[in-house]
């Protein structure tokens, strides 16, 4: 078994309001010294057997043109040890 | 002409697009997501709502719908396709409008009566209007602020590819004040108000959204004539 985790995150100079409620929530839980909050979304997908360059470039192919929008979002396609 | 309405699962104003689409005279046709099937009409509706409840991201599941298929194949060959709210966010996750929209700048629904300046009479939506018109439609969104790059926004305003734009109040943070865009044919505008909403003077703010529907007619008379 094996885990293919794909990060999206906005793209920096997109306005990230959701980020921003959370840092806005931030000093009322008694955090303070935290700058800016960004908030993304994490794909986990799992595969039977080996990870291959072939696997990979299907998930960035899926990332790309459905999980993430890359008119408003960066992604990022890593391989992750599944934990049992 | 027939003018086909789509409904995904989380649509909520297919019905009030097709009473705005037979004030306006002409045949609503209902058509399901999960069909591979047109039923002959000649223009289509993509309604507002959270379809497939806004998951991934608005309007991102149902661009991979199966009557989207069509949809993008027939709005190729110019066939007008018109996005109210949730079906502006699908015309821009199926690349067939630039941009993207995002939650309100202000995290807050709203929900108002919003004056509008149509900038386009040329589309196949917006002909009934003169160039220019201010007009008042109902406009309701969590998602609607339109974002896109500078080159992009450029290249809209330059082309003439902004449709409508807010006036007095900038309500979601759209960028340039885009409140609607158009495809380089004209066949396809997205639009955040609803001008289905604005069709009848007892349930709406007026009747200028009534225009959006009614300019379809004047395309019949020119191009299926």
């Amino acid at each position: 078994m094996a885990r293919v985790v794909v990060d999206v995150m906005p793209k920096p100079e997109i306005l990230d309001p959701q980020g921003k409620a959370v840092h806005g929530a931030l000093p009322r839980l008694g955090f303070t010294g935290v700058t800016e909050v960004r908030q993304g979304k994490r794909f986990e997908l799992e595969f039977e057997g080996e990870i291959t360059d072939e696997v990979l470039a299907q998930v960035e192919k899926l990332a790309e043109t459905f999980l993430a929008n890359t008119v408003i979002e960066n992604f990022r396609v890593r391989v992750e040890e599944a934990v049992r | 002409m027939k003018v086909g309405v789509v409904t995904f699962p989380g649509t909520l104003d297919d019905v009030d697009a097709q009473r705005a689409a037979k004030i306006a005279g002409h045949e609503a046709i209902a058509l399901w997501h999960g069909d591979h099937d047109l039923r002959g009409v000649d223009a289509i509706i993509l309604p507002g709502g959270f379809s497939y409840g806004d998951y991934l991201r608005a309007g991102a599941i149902s661009r991979f719908s199966p009557v989207m298929a069509e949809i993008i194949e027939a709005a190729g060959k110019g066939m007008p396709v018109l996005g109210i709210c949730n079906g502006f966010q699908v015309l821009c996750e199926s690349h067939l409008l630039p941009g993207a929209l995002i939650r309100n700048d202000h995290r807050k629904f709203v929900c108002r009566d919003q004056r509008l300046r149509i900038e386009n009479n040329q589309t196949a939506w917006t002909s009934a209007y003169d160039a220019g018109q201010e007009v008042t439609i109902v406009l309701k969104n969590g998602e609607g602020g339109f974002i896109a790059d500078e080159d992009t926004l450029d290249r809209l305003e330059g082309e003439g590819r902004v449709v409508a734009r807010y006036l007095e109040v900038n309500p979601n943070g759209s960028m340039r004040d885009i409140a609607g865009i158009t495809n380089e044919r004209g066949n396809v505008v997205g639009l955040m108000p609803h001008p289905e909403h604005s069709v009848e003077a007892l349930t709406g703010s007026g009747t200028d959204g009534l225009g959006f529907f009614t300019s379809l007619s004047r395309i019949a008379e020119t191009v299926f004539a």
